[in-house]
Protein backbone atom coordinates (compact mmCIF):
# COMPACT_ATOMS: atom_id res chain seq x y z
CA UNK A 1 0.00 0.00 0.00
CA UNK A 2 1.45 3.42 -1.16
CA UNK A 3 1.44 5.96 2.04
CA UNK A 4 1.85 9.07 -0.53
CA UNK A 5 -1.18 10.62 -1.14
CA UNK A 6 -1.65 12.58 -4.54
CA UNK A 7 -1.54 15.94 -2.94
CA UNK A 8 0.92 15.03 -0.44
CA UNK A 9 4.32 17.02 0.04
CA UNK A 10 5.92 13.77 -0.26
CA UNK A 11 8.78 12.66 1.12
CA UNK A 12 10.39 14.99 3.88
CA UNK A 13 13.14 15.23 5.97
CA UNK A 14 13.13 17.24 9.71
CA UNK A 15 16.02 19.64 10.39
CA UNK A 16 17.37 20.80 13.47
CA UNK A 17 18.37 24.62 14.79
CA UNK A 18 20.51 25.50 17.35
CA UNK A 19 20.44 28.23 19.57
CA UNK A 20 22.97 29.21 21.88
CA UNK A 21 21.39 32.36 23.68
CA UNK A 22 19.77 31.28 27.03
CA UNK A 23 16.41 31.49 26.90
CA UNK A 24 14.62 33.20 29.90
CA UNK A 25 11.31 31.14 31.16
CA UNK A 26 8.31 32.43 32.31
CA UNK A 27 8.75 30.21 35.22
CA UNK A 28 11.88 31.93 36.20
CA UNK A 29 14.37 29.17 34.73
CA UNK A 30 16.98 29.71 32.11
CA UNK A 31 17.87 27.15 29.49
CA UNK A 32 21.51 28.10 28.56
CA UNK A 33 20.56 26.93 24.87
CA UNK A 34 18.67 24.52 23.21
CA UNK A 35 17.78 22.69 19.71
CA UNK A 36 14.59 22.18 17.78
CA UNK A 37 13.74 20.28 15.52
CA UNK A 38 11.24 21.44 12.75
CA UNK A 39 9.82 20.28 9.22
CA UNK A 40 9.27 22.84 6.47
CA UNK A 41 6.99 22.33 3.20
CA UNK A 42 6.79 24.85 0.04
CA UNK A 43 9.03 27.01 -0.67
CA UNK A 44 9.45 30.63 0.85
CA UNK A 45 8.92 32.70 -1.54
CA UNK A 46 11.25 35.86 -2.23
CA UNK A 47 9.88 38.90 -0.29
CA UNK A 48 9.37 35.57 2.48
CA UNK A 49 5.82 37.04 3.15
CA UNK A 50 4.42 33.51 2.66
CA UNK A 51 5.08 31.56 5.70
CA UNK A 52 2.81 29.83 7.64
CA UNK A 53 3.80 28.22 11.54
CA UNK A 54 1.12 25.17 12.48
CA UNK A 55 1.90 24.42 16.46
CA UNK A 56 1.08 21.69 17.30
CA UNK A 57 -1.50 20.07 20.31
CA UNK A 58 -0.50 17.96 23.13
CA UNK A 59 0.76 14.90 21.45
CA UNK A 60 1.77 16.60 18.18
CA UNK A 61 5.13 17.25 16.61
CA UNK A 62 6.79 18.41 13.60
CA UNK A 63 5.98 15.95 11.69
CA UNK A 64 2.68 17.85 9.94
CA UNK A 65 2.76 16.72 6.59
CA UNK A 66 3.74 14.09 4.21
CA UNK A 67 6.10 11.08 5.16
CA UNK A 68 9.54 9.42 6.23
CA UNK A 69 11.81 7.84 3.11
CA UNK A 70 13.06 4.90 5.94
CA UNK A 71 8.90 5.17 7.69
CA UNK A 72 6.71 5.09 4.66
CA UNK A 73 4.21 4.52 7.21
CA UNK A 74 4.34 7.74 9.27
CA UNK A 75 2.40 10.21 7.88
CA UNK A 76 1.93 13.66 9.34
CA UNK A 77 -0.63 14.86 11.31
CA UNK A 78 -2.41 17.43 9.71
CA UNK A 79 -1.54 15.64 6.02
CA UNK A 80 -5.15 16.16 5.22
CA UNK A 81 -4.73 19.73 5.71
CA UNK A 82 -1.64 20.90 4.63
CA UNK A 83 0.03 19.90 0.95
CA UNK A 84 -0.24 20.89 -2.71
CA UNK A 85 -3.88 21.57 -3.36
CA UNK A 86 -4.97 21.10 0.14
CA UNK A 87 -6.72 23.83 2.08
CA UNK A 88 -3.40 24.86 3.54
CA UNK A 89 -1.64 24.48 0.15
CA UNK A 90 2.38 24.41 0.01
CA UNK A 91 2.04 25.23 -3.77
CA UNK A 92 1.62 29.05 -2.35
CA UNK A 93 2.26 28.32 1.20
CA UNK A 94 5.90 28.16 3.39
CA UNK A 95 4.41 25.64 6.18
CA UNK A 96 6.98 25.14 8.80
CA UNK A 97 5.84 22.83 11.58
CA UNK A 98 8.43 22.51 14.62
CA UNK A 99 8.40 20.44 17.77
CA UNK A 100 8.32 21.90 20.80
CA UNK A 101 10.80 23.15 23.39
CA UNK A 102 10.15 20.38 26.19
CA UNK A 103 9.02 17.89 23.12
CA UNK A 104 10.24 14.08 23.01
CA UNK A 105 10.24 14.42 19.31
CA UNK A 106 13.90 15.47 18.70
CA UNK A 107 13.25 18.96 20.24
CA UNK A 108 15.28 19.51 23.49
CA UNK A 109 13.26 17.76 26.45
CA UNK A 110 13.40 16.10 29.37
CA UNK A 111 15.04 12.99 27.94
CA UNK A 112 18.29 15.61 26.77
CA UNK A 113 21.32 15.55 28.72
CA UNK A 114 21.49 18.66 31.09
CA UNK A 115 24.93 20.27 29.96
CA UNK A 116 25.30 21.63 33.85
CA UNK A 117 25.17 18.01 35.20
CA UNK A 118 25.94 15.77 31.95
CA UNK A 119 22.94 13.63 33.07
CA UNK A 120 19.44 13.70 31.08
CA UNK A 121 17.20 16.73 32.55
CA UNK A 122 14.73 14.39 33.78
CA UNK A 123 12.19 16.36 36.65
CA UNK A 124 14.86 18.96 36.72
CA UNK A 125 14.00 20.23 33.01
CA UNK A 126 12.25 23.65 34.00
CA UNK A 127 8.60 24.46 33.44
CA UNK A 128 7.89 25.60 29.94
CA UNK A 129 4.81 27.41 29.10
CA UNK A 130 2.60 28.65 26.13
CA UNK A 131 4.46 32.16 26.07
CA UNK A 132 7.73 30.52 25.90
CA UNK A 133 7.17 27.76 23.16
CA UNK A 134 6.14 31.22 21.44
CA UNK A 135 9.19 32.60 21.96
CA UNK A 136 11.32 29.84 21.00
CA UNK A 137 9.50 30.04 17.67
CA UNK A 138 9.82 33.90 17.38
CA UNK A 139 14.14 32.47 17.14
CA UNK A 140 13.28 29.85 15.19
CA UNK A 141 11.16 32.87 12.47
CA UNK A 142 14.42 34.72 12.67
CA UNK A 143 16.92 31.47 12.15
CA UNK A 144 14.66 31.32 8.79
CA UNK A 145 14.33 34.44 8.06
CA UNK A 146 10.76 35.02 8.58
CA UNK A 147 10.34 38.43 10.17
CA UNK A 148 6.23 38.21 10.01
CA UNK A 149 4.22 35.10 9.62
CA UNK A 150 1.88 35.02 7.11
CA UNK A 151 -0.57 33.01 9.49
CA UNK A 152 0.48 31.49 12.73
CA UNK A 153 -2.32 28.11 12.64
CA UNK A 154 -2.82 25.63 15.49
CA UNK A 155 -5.66 23.66 17.26
CA UNK A 156 -6.06 22.73 20.88
CA UNK A 157 -2.68 23.81 22.58
CA UNK A 158 -1.66 24.61 18.82
CA UNK A 159 -4.51 27.17 18.82
CA UNK A 160 -3.32 28.33 21.88
CA UNK A 161 0.08 28.94 20.67
CA UNK A 162 -1.26 31.05 17.77
CA UNK A 163 -3.42 33.41 20.27
CA UNK A 164 -0.17 33.84 22.24
CA UNK A 165 1.68 34.64 18.75
CA UNK A 166 -0.80 37.63 18.47
CA UNK A 167 0.05 39.29 21.86
CA UNK A 168 3.93 38.58 21.74
CA UNK A 169 4.70 39.55 18.73
CA UNK A 170 1.89 41.47 16.87
CA UNK A 171 3.88 42.72 13.99
CA UNK A 172 5.14 39.42 13.24
CA UNK A 173 1.60 37.72 12.30
CA UNK A 174 -0.43 38.73 9.88
CA UNK A 175 -3.52 35.87 10.77
CA UNK A 176 -4.33 33.47 12.96
CA UNK A 177 -6.36 30.29 13.07
CA UNK A 178 -7.41 28.81 16.37
CA UNK A 179 -8.97 25.98 16.00
CA UNK A 180 -10.85 23.81 18.84
CA UNK A 181 -8.98 25.99 21.42
CA UNK A 182 -9.37 27.95 24.13
CA UNK A 183 -8.31 31.16 26.35
CA UNK A 184 -7.96 28.92 29.22
CA UNK A 185 -8.99 25.79 30.71
CA UNK A 186 -11.71 25.25 32.66
CA UNK A 187 -11.57 23.30 36.36
CA UNK A 188 -13.16 20.63 35.09
CA UNK A 189 -10.75 20.54 32.35
CA UNK A 190 -7.70 20.67 34.24
CA UNK A 191 -9.07 18.17 36.16
CA UNK A 192 -8.96 15.40 33.31
CA UNK A 193 -4.73 17.01 33.47
CA UNK A 194 -4.32 16.37 36.73
CA UNK A 195 -5.86 12.64 36.90
CA UNK A 196 -3.53 11.96 33.62
CA UNK A 197 -0.55 13.63 35.59
CA UNK A 198 -1.10 11.30 38.67
CA UNK A 199 -0.95 8.63 36.92
CA UNK A 200 2.17 9.72 35.68
CA UNK A 201 3.43 10.67 38.77
CA UNK A 202 2.58 7.70 41.28
CA UNK A 203 3.79 4.92 38.52
CA UNK A 204 6.46 3.28 40.13
CA UNK A 205 8.79 3.32 37.58
CA UNK A 206 8.62 7.27 37.63
CA UNK A 207 11.23 7.82 39.73
CA UNK A 208 10.62 11.18 40.66
CA UNK A 209 11.36 11.75 36.41
CA UNK A 210 14.31 10.46 36.64
CA UNK A 211 13.16 6.78 35.45
CA UNK A 212 16.02 7.44 32.01
CA UNK A 213 18.92 6.43 34.43
CA UNK A 214 16.74 3.08 36.26
CA UNK A 215 16.32 2.14 33.00
CA UNK A 216 12.41 1.99 33.13
CA UNK A 217 9.17 4.07 31.55
CA UNK A 218 6.47 4.72 33.34
CA UNK A 219 4.47 2.79 30.68
CA UNK A 220 1.45 2.08 32.75
CA UNK A 221 0.78 5.57 34.05
CA UNK A 222 1.08 7.12 30.46
CA UNK A 223 -1.26 4.47 29.51
CA UNK A 224 -3.64 5.11 31.60
CA UNK A 225 -2.61 9.46 30.94
CA UNK A 226 -3.37 8.62 27.53
CA UNK A 227 -7.01 6.77 27.84
CA UNK A 228 -8.31 9.30 30.42
CA UNK A 229 -7.21 11.66 27.41
CA UNK A 230 -8.61 9.89 24.79
CA UNK A 231 -11.97 9.89 26.33
CA UNK A 232 -12.24 13.30 26.63
CA UNK A 233 -10.80 14.03 23.07
CA UNK A 234 -14.21 12.10 21.46
CA UNK A 235 -17.91 12.13 22.05
CA UNK A 236 -20.37 10.29 23.96
CA UNK A 237 -21.58 9.91 20.59
CA UNK A 238 -19.01 8.86 18.66
CA UNK A 239 -18.07 6.25 21.45
CA UNK A 240 -21.04 5.01 21.29
CA UNK A 241 -21.19 4.95 17.08
CA UNK A 242 -17.49 3.11 16.94
CA UNK A 243 -18.31 0.83 19.21
CA UNK A 244 -21.59 1.04 21.02
CA UNK A 245 -21.69 -2.00 23.74
CA UNK A 246 -20.22 -4.28 21.48
CA UNK A 247 -18.51 -7.21 23.20
CA UNK A 248 -15.25 -9.29 21.81
CA UNK A 249 -16.78 -12.72 22.61
CA UNK A 250 -20.58 -11.53 21.67
CA UNK A 251 -21.85 -11.89 25.63
CA UNK A 252 -20.29 -11.51 28.99
CA UNK A 253 -17.30 -13.68 30.23
CA UNK A 254 -17.14 -12.50 33.60
CA UNK A 255 -12.91 -11.01 33.09
CA UNK A 256 -11.74 -8.12 33.61
CA UNK A 257 -9.24 -8.90 30.02
CA UNK A 258 -11.37 -6.99 27.12
CA UNK A 259 -14.93 -7.20 27.33
CA UNK A 260 -16.33 -4.36 25.26
CA UNK A 261 -14.82 -3.33 22.16
CA UNK A 262 -14.28 0.24 23.89
CA UNK A 263 -11.73 -1.32 26.47
CA UNK A 264 -9.68 -2.60 23.84
CA UNK A 265 -9.73 0.22 21.58
CA UNK A 266 -8.46 2.46 24.70
CA UNK A 267 -5.60 -0.12 25.77
CA UNK A 268 -4.49 -0.13 22.37
CA UNK A 269 -4.40 3.71 22.17
CA UNK A 270 -2.77 3.97 25.61
CA UNK A 271 -0.38 0.97 24.84
CA UNK A 272 0.70 3.06 21.77
CA UNK A 273 1.27 5.78 23.36
CA UNK A 274 2.90 4.88 25.76
CA UNK A 275 5.69 3.47 23.81
CA UNK A 276 6.65 6.77 22.01
CA UNK A 277 5.84 9.33 24.16
CA UNK A 278 7.84 10.61 27.17
CA UNK A 279 6.38 10.80 30.86
CA UNK A 280 7.86 14.21 31.48
CA UNK A 281 6.94 15.89 28.55
CA UNK A 282 3.20 14.66 29.26
CA UNK A 283 3.20 16.00 32.56
CA UNK A 284 5.44 19.79 31.21
CA UNK A 285 2.84 20.01 28.50
CA UNK A 286 -0.35 19.69 30.35
CA UNK A 287 0.94 21.76 33.07
CA UNK A 288 1.56 24.15 30.08
CA UNK A 289 -1.91 23.89 29.03
CA UNK A 290 -2.89 24.37 32.50
CA UNK A 291 -1.06 27.69 32.97
CA UNK A 292 -2.44 29.35 30.01
CA UNK A 293 -4.79 31.98 30.71
CA UNK A 294 -3.36 35.70 29.18
CA UNK A 295 -6.18 37.42 30.92
CA UNK A 296 -5.39 36.63 34.47
CA UNK A 297 -2.85 39.11 34.12
CA UNK A 298 -5.50 41.53 33.14
CA UNK A 299 -7.81 40.58 35.91
CA UNK A 300 -9.51 38.05 34.12
CA UNK A 301 -10.23 40.54 31.63
CA UNK A 302 -9.37 38.96 27.91
CA UNK A 303 -10.48 41.84 25.72
CA UNK A 304 -7.99 43.75 27.85
CA UNK A 305 -5.49 40.94 27.22
CA UNK A 306 -5.98 40.66 23.49
CA UNK A 307 -6.27 44.57 23.06
CA UNK A 308 -2.06 44.22 21.56
CA UNK A 309 -2.79 41.86 19.52
CA UNK A 310 -3.46 43.42 15.66
CA UNK A 311 -3.88 40.21 13.38
CA UNK A 312 -6.85 39.08 11.22
CA UNK A 313 -8.17 35.95 13.59
CA UNK A 314 -10.40 32.90 12.19
CA UNK A 315 -11.59 30.60 15.23
CA UNK A 316 -13.36 27.69 14.51
CA UNK A 317 -14.97 25.01 16.98
CA UNK A 318 -17.00 21.86 16.63
CA UNK A 319 -20.36 21.12 17.95
CA UNK A 320 -19.59 17.85 20.28
CA UNK A 321 -16.34 19.01 21.82
CA UNK A 322 -16.60 19.25 24.85
CA UNK A 323 -12.88 19.45 26.27
CA UNK A 324 -12.59 22.67 24.16
CA UNK A 325 -16.47 23.88 23.85
CA UNK A 326 -17.03 26.14 21.61
CA UNK A 327 -18.47 28.43 24.89
CA UNK A 328 -14.38 28.41 24.99
CA UNK A 329 -13.87 29.96 21.53
CA UNK A 330 -16.81 32.77 21.75
CA UNK A 331 -15.10 34.53 24.24
CA UNK A 332 -11.87 34.78 22.31
CA UNK A 333 -14.25 35.68 19.04
CA UNK A 334 -15.87 38.02 21.33
CA UNK A 335 -12.97 39.77 23.20
CA UNK A 336 -11.19 40.14 19.65
CA UNK A 337 -14.56 41.63 18.21
CA UNK A 338 -14.77 44.48 21.01
CA UNK A 339 -11.37 45.23 20.65
CA UNK A 340 -12.50 45.46 17.06
CA UNK A 341 -10.17 43.31 15.01
CA UNK A 342 -10.95 41.40 11.66
CA UNK A 343 -12.36 37.97 13.52
CA UNK A 344 -14.23 35.15 11.93
CA UNK A 345 -16.09 32.29 13.86
CA UNK A 346 -17.19 28.98 12.21
CA UNK A 347 -18.79 26.22 14.63
CA UNK A 348 -18.46 23.00 12.86
CA UNK A 349 -21.75 20.71 13.24
CA UNK A 350 -19.34 17.33 13.93
CA UNK A 351 -19.74 14.05 16.10
CA UNK A 352 -16.25 13.94 16.33
CA UNK A 353 -15.61 16.05 19.28
CA UNK A 354 -12.60 17.38 19.82
CA UNK A 355 -10.49 15.42 17.59
CA UNK A 356 -12.90 17.00 15.22
CA UNK A 357 -9.95 19.42 14.38
CA UNK A 358 -7.71 16.87 13.23
CA UNK A 359 -10.29 15.19 10.35
CA UNK A 360 -11.06 16.39 6.96
CA UNK A 361 -15.10 17.49 7.30
CA UNK A 362 -15.82 19.23 4.14
CA UNK A 363 -17.32 22.12 5.36
CA UNK A 364 -14.42 22.59 8.28
CA UNK A 365 -11.99 22.26 5.41
CA UNK A 366 -13.73 24.81 3.13
CA UNK A 367 -13.75 26.95 5.73
CA UNK A 368 -9.44 27.14 6.05
CA UNK A 369 -9.40 26.63 2.48
CA UNK A 370 -11.47 30.44 1.88
CA UNK A 371 -9.23 31.71 4.88
CA UNK A 372 -6.34 31.26 3.26
CA UNK A 373 -7.31 31.52 -0.09
CA UNK A 374 -8.37 34.88 0.51
CA UNK A 375 -4.10 35.47 2.37
CA UNK A 376 -2.59 37.44 -0.25
CA UNK A 377 1.24 36.70 1.05
CA UNK B 1 -29.87 37.74 -0.44
CA UNK B 2 -31.29 38.61 -4.15
CA UNK B 3 -29.23 41.03 -6.12
CA UNK B 4 -32.78 42.56 -6.62
CA UNK B 5 -32.43 44.52 -3.64
CA UNK B 6 -29.29 46.56 -4.06
CA UNK B 7 -31.88 49.62 -3.49
CA UNK B 8 -32.35 48.30 0.04
CA UNK B 9 -27.96 48.58 0.06
CA UNK B 10 -28.41 52.10 -1.04
CA UNK B 11 -30.77 52.99 1.24
CA UNK B 12 -28.69 51.44 4.32
CA UNK B 13 -25.68 53.48 3.24
CA UNK B 14 -27.30 56.80 3.18
CA UNK B 15 -27.75 56.10 6.63
CA UNK B 16 -24.28 55.56 7.91
CA UNK B 17 -21.24 57.53 8.26
CA UNK B 18 -18.27 56.68 7.04
CA UNK B 19 -15.72 54.54 9.40
CA UNK B 20 -19.02 53.60 11.52
CA UNK B 21 -19.15 49.99 13.18
CA UNK B 22 -21.68 48.29 11.41
CA UNK B 23 -22.92 45.07 13.19
CA UNK B 24 -25.28 42.68 9.95
CA UNK B 25 -27.44 40.33 11.50
CA UNK B 26 -28.33 37.58 8.66
CA UNK B 27 -25.39 38.70 6.06
CA UNK B 28 -25.78 36.08 3.82
CA UNK B 29 -22.88 36.05 1.33
CA UNK B 30 -21.91 39.34 2.82
CA UNK B 31 -22.72 41.60 -0.27
CA UNK B 32 -24.17 44.40 2.12
CA UNK B 33 -21.30 44.36 4.11
CA UNK B 34 -18.99 44.53 1.17
CA UNK B 35 -21.21 47.10 -0.61
CA UNK B 36 -20.84 49.35 2.81
CA UNK B 37 -17.07 48.82 3.47
CA UNK B 38 -16.62 50.15 -0.37
CA UNK B 39 -19.18 53.02 -0.26
CA UNK B 40 -18.58 54.03 3.43
CA UNK B 41 -15.74 52.30 5.10
CA UNK B 42 -17.29 50.80 7.60
CA UNK B 43 -15.68 48.15 10.29
CA UNK B 44 -18.32 45.31 9.69
CA UNK B 45 -18.70 42.58 11.29
CA UNK B 46 -22.05 39.49 9.92
CA UNK B 47 -23.85 37.23 11.81
CA UNK B 48 -24.66 34.17 10.16
CA UNK B 49 -25.65 30.59 10.67
CA UNK B 50 -25.97 28.74 7.63
CA UNK B 51 -22.88 27.00 7.13
CA UNK B 52 -22.73 27.73 3.22
CA UNK B 53 -22.66 31.59 3.69
CA UNK B 54 -19.72 31.42 6.15
CA UNK B 55 -17.82 30.51 3.56
CA UNK B 56 -19.41 32.59 1.10
CA UNK B 57 -18.61 35.89 3.34
CA UNK B 58 -14.81 34.04 4.22
CA UNK B 59 -14.14 34.15 0.52
CA UNK B 60 -15.56 38.03 0.06
CA UNK B 61 -13.52 38.99 3.05
CA UNK B 62 -15.91 39.89 5.45
CA UNK B 63 -15.62 38.66 9.12
CA UNK B 64 -18.71 36.80 9.67
CA UNK B 65 -19.64 35.41 12.90
CA UNK B 66 -21.73 32.13 13.49
CA UNK B 67 -24.34 32.65 15.54
CA UNK B 68 -28.06 31.09 16.45
CA UNK B 69 -30.01 34.96 16.03
CA UNK B 70 -33.02 33.18 18.26
CA UNK B 71 -30.87 32.70 20.76
CA UNK B 72 -30.10 36.72 20.76
CA UNK B 73 -26.25 38.62 21.20
CA UNK B 74 -25.88 38.19 24.74
CA UNK B 75 -22.40 37.88 24.31
CA UNK B 76 -22.07 41.42 22.41
CA UNK B 77 -21.46 44.45 24.34
CA UNK B 78 -23.94 46.93 24.65
CA UNK B 79 -23.72 50.04 22.48
CA UNK B 80 -20.58 48.82 20.83
CA UNK B 81 -21.75 49.06 17.03
CA UNK B 82 -23.07 52.76 15.69
CA UNK B 83 -25.54 50.66 13.06
CA UNK B 84 -26.81 46.90 13.83
CA UNK B 85 -28.67 45.61 10.31
CA UNK B 86 -30.74 43.36 9.78
CA UNK B 87 -32.07 43.27 5.41
CA UNK B 88 -34.65 41.16 4.45
CA UNK B 89 -34.45 38.29 7.38
CA UNK B 90 -36.80 40.14 10.47
CA UNK B 91 -39.32 37.75 9.42
CA UNK B 92 -37.18 34.75 9.85
CA UNK B 93 -36.94 35.10 13.15
CA UNK B 94 -39.42 33.69 15.95
CA UNK B 95 -38.23 36.31 18.53
CA UNK B 96 -39.43 38.98 16.83
CA UNK B 97 -39.05 41.93 19.42
CA UNK B 98 -35.99 40.26 21.57
CA UNK B 99 -34.14 40.49 18.50
CA UNK B 100 -35.40 44.50 17.78
CA UNK B 101 -34.20 44.69 21.83
CA UNK B 102 -31.02 43.19 21.21
CA UNK B 103 -29.99 45.12 17.78
CA UNK B 104 -31.15 48.49 20.29
CA UNK B 105 -28.93 46.93 23.02
CA UNK B 106 -25.68 46.70 21.22
CA UNK B 107 -25.93 49.56 18.76
CA UNK B 108 -27.17 53.17 18.42
CA UNK B 109 -29.18 52.61 15.58
CA UNK B 110 -30.80 50.00 13.91
CA UNK B 111 -31.85 49.39 10.56
CA UNK B 112 -34.59 46.68 9.44
CA UNK B 113 -35.77 45.82 6.04
CA UNK B 114 -38.77 43.28 5.85
CA UNK B 115 -41.21 42.56 2.81
CA UNK B 116 -44.45 44.00 3.24
CA UNK B 117 -47.25 41.32 3.54
CA UNK B 118 -49.77 44.36 3.14
CA UNK B 119 -48.58 44.55 -0.10
CA UNK B 120 -51.38 45.23 -3.02
CA UNK B 121 -50.56 42.42 -4.77
CA UNK B 122 -50.46 40.00 -1.62
CA UNK B 123 -54.02 41.13 -0.78
CA UNK B 124 -55.15 40.24 -4.35
CA UNK B 125 -53.60 36.69 -3.88
CA UNK B 126 -54.90 36.23 -0.18
CA UNK B 127 -58.44 37.30 -1.65
CA UNK B 128 -58.19 35.13 -4.88
CA UNK B 129 -57.26 31.95 -2.00
CA UNK B 130 -53.79 31.75 -2.51
CA UNK B 131 -50.79 32.40 -0.49
CA UNK B 132 -48.59 35.15 -2.20
CA UNK B 133 -45.45 34.82 -4.04
CA UNK B 134 -43.97 37.67 -5.58
CA UNK B 135 -40.22 39.45 -5.96
CA UNK B 136 -40.32 40.53 -2.15
CA UNK B 137 -42.02 36.94 -0.97
CA UNK B 138 -40.08 34.73 -3.49
CA UNK B 139 -40.87 31.12 -1.61
CA UNK B 140 -43.71 28.99 -1.58
CA UNK B 141 -45.79 28.55 2.02
CA UNK B 142 -44.23 25.45 2.15
CA UNK B 143 -40.88 26.03 1.61
CA UNK B 144 -40.31 29.43 2.60
CA UNK B 145 -38.11 30.02 5.56
CA UNK B 146 -40.01 33.31 6.83
CA UNK B 147 -41.46 32.22 10.09
CA UNK B 148 -43.41 35.85 10.75
CA UNK B 149 -46.11 37.56 8.40
CA UNK B 150 -46.53 40.97 9.49
CA UNK B 151 -47.16 44.19 7.15
CA UNK B 152 -45.72 47.90 7.47
CA UNK B 153 -48.67 49.03 9.37
CA UNK B 154 -48.23 45.90 11.46
CA UNK B 155 -44.36 47.10 12.53
CA UNK B 156 -45.75 50.90 13.33
CA UNK B 157 -47.79 49.22 15.89
CA UNK B 158 -45.12 47.02 17.18
CA UNK B 159 -42.62 50.17 17.95
CA UNK B 160 -45.15 52.40 19.06
CA UNK B 161 -45.85 49.95 21.73
CA UNK B 162 -42.55 48.83 22.44
CA UNK B 163 -40.76 51.97 23.12
CA UNK B 164 -39.20 51.93 19.25
CA UNK B 165 -38.49 55.86 17.73
CA UNK B 166 -39.15 55.18 13.65
CA UNK B 167 -36.26 57.98 12.88
CA UNK B 168 -36.91 56.90 9.20
CA UNK B 169 -38.96 54.63 6.76
CA UNK B 170 -38.68 54.08 2.77
CA UNK B 171 -41.17 52.17 1.36
CA UNK B 172 -40.43 50.53 -2.15
CA UNK B 173 -42.56 48.78 -4.81
CA UNK B 174 -39.76 46.47 -6.50
CA UNK B 175 -37.12 49.48 -6.52
CA UNK B 176 -39.19 52.44 -6.85
CA UNK B 177 -39.73 54.65 -4.13
CA UNK B 178 -43.27 54.54 -2.43
CA UNK B 179 -44.51 57.73 -0.67
CA UNK B 180 -48.45 56.83 -1.50
CA UNK B 181 -49.96 54.54 1.32
CA UNK B 182 -47.05 52.43 1.98
CA UNK B 183 -48.75 49.39 3.48
CA UNK B 184 -50.60 49.30 0.51
CA UNK B 185 -48.28 50.44 -2.19
CA UNK B 186 -45.22 49.01 -1.35
CA UNK B 187 -43.48 45.60 -1.44
CA UNK B 188 -41.19 45.87 1.26
CA UNK B 189 -39.62 49.17 3.80
CA UNK B 190 -36.87 49.82 5.34
CA UNK B 191 -36.34 51.43 9.07
CA UNK B 192 -34.26 53.53 10.74
CA UNK B 193 -34.70 52.44 14.53
CA UNK B 194 -33.62 53.86 18.06
CA UNK B 195 -34.52 53.12 21.07
CA UNK B 196 -37.29 56.19 22.63
CA UNK B 197 -35.84 58.30 25.23
CA UNK B 198 -36.78 57.60 28.47
CA UNK B 199 -38.96 59.90 30.37
CA UNK B 200 -38.23 61.04 33.86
Amino acid sequence: MTMVQPQSVGIVTPRRAVFDEPLRLKSGGVLPSYELVYETYGELNADRSNAVLVCHALSGSHHVAGTYADDPGNVGWWDNLVGPGKPLDTRRFFVIGVNNLGGCFGSTGPASINPATGRRWGADFPFITVEDWVATQARLADHLGIERFAAVVGGSLGGMQAISWAMQFPERVANVAAIASAPKLTAQNIAFNEVARQAILTDPDFHGGHFYEHGTVPARGLRLARMIGHITYLSDDSLDRKFGRSLRHGRAIYSYDVEFEIESYLRYQGDKFSKVFDANTYLLTTKALDYFDPAFEHGGDLTAALARTTADFLVVSFSTDWRFAPERSREIVYALLHNGRNVSYAEIESSAGHDAFLLADAHYHAVLRSYFERMRP
Amino acid sequence: MSPTYRYDFDVIAGWIAPGERVLDLGCGDGSLLRHLMEVRDVRGWGVENDPANIVACIDNGINVIQVDLEKGLADFQDGFFDHVIMSLSLQTIHNTLGILDEMLRVGHEAVVSFPNFGYRKHRESIAAGRMPVSESLPHQWFDTPNVRFFTIADFDVLCAQSGITVLDRLAFEDGRRVDDDPNLNASMAVYRLVRARQTA
